[in-house]
């Protein structure tokens, strides 16, 4: 394995930034650090890159200890958020300084700073300074310098947050194929749970300073393993369920659920995609109103209104929207096809109770 | 044409129309006084120095100027600048250093020891290193057995000029320092550089303008200090008067117009240091606009990233 942290925990005066993470990078992979803000997932970056040292706990790269490994020998490239391009610089010159500390000869930095133009589309831009560079340009060129020479590990501080919306997704794309095309050891930090599902191919998720679920971006999507996860990647509808007649319900909704008891109260979540949404009133047991209709491309979002007054929020795309002849103000029937137990007051949750409840698909319907 | 008659307005009455500004009676009335003020209290005496200076004719003014206790107090002047401005250059940068990249207790206590020199009077500071060096102070006796002279002597003078001059250089680099933040070092250290490294190649060059100017006011000071170094140098013609002393004795031994002309050389080199102080902010300001110049012309080479177009 690449990079190891056991047990790791950093605190700030007393308070805990990062408590008793522990978790492992795979050679070669891309992994997300994914959370709100001040859950510590930065913390922990820097502390895999040696700029900060964990008050406990253990980091392994590659087998090997490097807890008092100082930063230099690390040998581990690192994008800050802001970039951090040398002012005084030029393009070339920021992407050769690591070359010409570790002492490469001349014609190897030469050679090595020409490679990394080409790969970053960096072309006639050598002799610039980042401030006449756009914002794209200088993460370009932050990256070009991080790679130089040659990490085992490339670190990445919310690489996509300063640029707007259309140069981050040719960056994420361009992060994705360079990963692809080096096949180096990859960690970014992000808050965006999207960015971390698009771009990773592991997302670590933290909540305030703990390690709250680690997987595949399916895995925590389709499996959450707390109420936070299922909140924080995508959309969830969470309803606070009691369970009479060993089913749980929610006004007129019922979830059947393994392993419970009556008089419990379940946190129930669903998935939008697994509303499903008929305007034959006799199609589905449940019925409700369109109250909103949000268009986000090509899917919508839709707004229904239970009897109860209850909104969830279902998915739906365009062709089926206009098939259905729907229109705010209608009245639709309606089921939910796939939900799980997030969670059971003051209890964690047994194997049995936290698996995701699935209805067939109705024949000629769905997503 | 229009159905609602426009007023007419003056050109003076258009630009001010917007509501922010003054109206243009105030505006020109407080143009007149600072200018007028400007002009009495500042260039006028400046004016009057050169023309006290050249009152007796040119040879007077080339006589009080090659007078050997002149060229002697010039020399002075520019050893004491010679031995301070790289002391404080240093002091500078390392305090600079210290309080804008690092936390530690004792930090502020720090800042305010170096703005001490800017709250306390010339004269008191120089009276400090009397009752610490002089032949009744603390170290007086321990000095002069050892034949150690401070006090009324160059090594003296240096000392009062090293600590009125203590904060130029640390307090024109603390704000730009502060405002750079830590990231650029961070990432020097990242790619491999030692503390030596990162402070030689991405700290220095960042903070070299304000370097350059505390550097300029430090030297504008050393020369022209004259309270601290007063009471230090004992005023010994020839060899412990300063520039500024030499004038101040020269004025009291009624040589008006000697006086003004060594005076008319302080003044010189007080409107050098405005002139390329000015200069440089003038030149920085000009690089800055070039490049963004350049860099708006340049800016459609290639300013996207598309993997997908090269295959």
């Amino acid at each position: 394995m690449s990079i190891e942290l056991k047990n790791i925990t950093k605190q700030f005066g007393g308070v805990s930034a990062v408590n008793d993470v522990s978790f492992t990078v795979a050679d070669g992979q891309l992994v997300a650090l994914l959370g709100p803000s001040g859950c510590g997932k930065t913390t922990v970056l820097r502390m895999i890159s040696g700029l900060e040292a964990p008050t406990d706990g253990e980091i392994f790269v590659r087998g090997k200890r490097v807890n008092d490994v100082p930063v230099q020998k690390r040998n581990i490239g690192f994008v800050f958020q802001g970039y951090a391009l040398f002012k005084s610089m030029s393009v070339a010159d920021n992407i050769a300084f690591g070359l010409k500390i570790k002492k490469w000869s001349k014609p190897d930095r030469i050679a090595r700073v020409a490679e990394l133009i080409d790969l970053l589309g960096l072309k006639d831009l050598e002799n610039r300074f980042p401030h006449q560079l756009s914002g794209g340009q200088r993460q370009r060129v932050a990256l070009a310098r991080a790679l130089a020479p040659k990490p085992d590990v490339l670190l990445l501080d919310e690489p996509f947050a300063a640029v707007d919306a259309k140069i981050r997704q040719e960056l994420r794309e361009m992060l994705v194929n360079l990963h692809h095309e080096l096949n180096v050891t990859t960690i970014f930090v992000t808050h965006d749970q999207e960015e971390a599902m698009e771009v990773s191919n592991r997302i670590v998720i933290f909540d305030k300073g703990r390690l709250a679920q680690i997987g595949t971006p399916r895995e925590v999507y389709e499996e959450p393993a707390s109420e936070f996860v299922a909140r924080f990647i995508g959309v969830m509808n969470v309803l606070d369920c009691e369970v009479r007649e060993g089913v749980a319900r929610y006004g007129g909704l019922e979830f059947p659920t393994h392993g419970v008891t009556d008089g419990q109260r379940l946190r129930i979540g669903f998935r939008p995609y697994a509303v499903q949404v008929s305007n034959d009133l006799t199609a589905h047991r449940h019925f409700a109103v369109l109250r909103h209709t949000y268009f986000l491309g090509v899917l919508l979002r839709l707004e229904l209104e239970l009897p109860s007054g209850l909104i969830i929020r279902a998915r739906m795309s365009k062709e089926e929207y206009t098939r259905l002849h729907l229109t705010e103000g209608r009245e639709v029937s309606l089921q939910i096809r796939q939900y799980r137990v997030l969670a059971r007051e003051g209890e964690s949750l047994p194997p049995e109770v936290s698996v995701t409840h699935s209805l067939p698909l109705s024949p000629g319907e769905g997503i | 044409m229009s159905a609602i008659p426009k007023r007419q307005l003056s050109a003076g009455q258009r630009k001010s129309q917007r509501g922010t500004e003054e109206s243009p009676f105030v505006k020109w009335l407080l143009i007149t006084v600072a200018l007028l003020f400007s002009l009495v209290f500042l260039l006028l005496p400046l004016v009057n120095v050169f023309a006290q200076a050249f009152a007796k004719g040119f040879t007077v003014y080339w006589d009080a100027l090659k007078h050997p206790n002149t060229i002697a107090a010039m020399k002075l002047t520019l050893l004491v600048t010679i031995i301070c401005v790289p002391l404080n250059v240093l002091f500078g940068l390392a305090a600079a250093w210290a309080i804008t990249k690092f936390e530690f207790r004792g930090k502020s206590l720090l800042i305010t020891l170096i703005d001490l020199p800017f709250s306390v009077s010339p004269v008191v500071a120089g009276l400090m290193f009397i009752v610490l060096f002089g032949l009744q102070g603390y170290f007086g006796e321990w000095l002069a057995d050892r034949e150690i002279k401070i006090i009324f002597a160059v090594p003296g003078i240096a000392l009062a000029t090293l600590f009125v001059t203590f904060p130029f250089v640390a307090r024109e680099l603390i704000p730009i320092m502060q405002a750079a933040g830590s990231d650029q070092e961070q990432s020097a250290l990242t790619l491999g550089a030692n503390g030596w490294q990162t402070f030689w190649h991405v700290t220095l060059p960042s903070v070299k303008m304000g370097l350059l100017y505390g550097t300029i006011l430090c030297i504008a000071r050393c020369v022209g200090e004259f309270g601290a170094v007063s009471v230090v140098s004992g005023h010994i013609t020839g060899k412990t008067d300063t520039v500024p002393l030499h004038v101040e004795k020269l004025y009291n031994e009624y040589q008006g117009a000697a006086a003004f002309a060594v005076a008319s050389i302080l003044a010189l080199g007080a409107l050098f240091t405005l002139g390329l102080k000015t200069w440089l902010e003038w030149r920085e300001a000009k690089l800055e606009e070039s490049s963004q110049l350049a860099a708006v012309g340049l800016q459609p080479v290639a300013d996207s990233y598309k993997p997908m177009a090269d295959g």
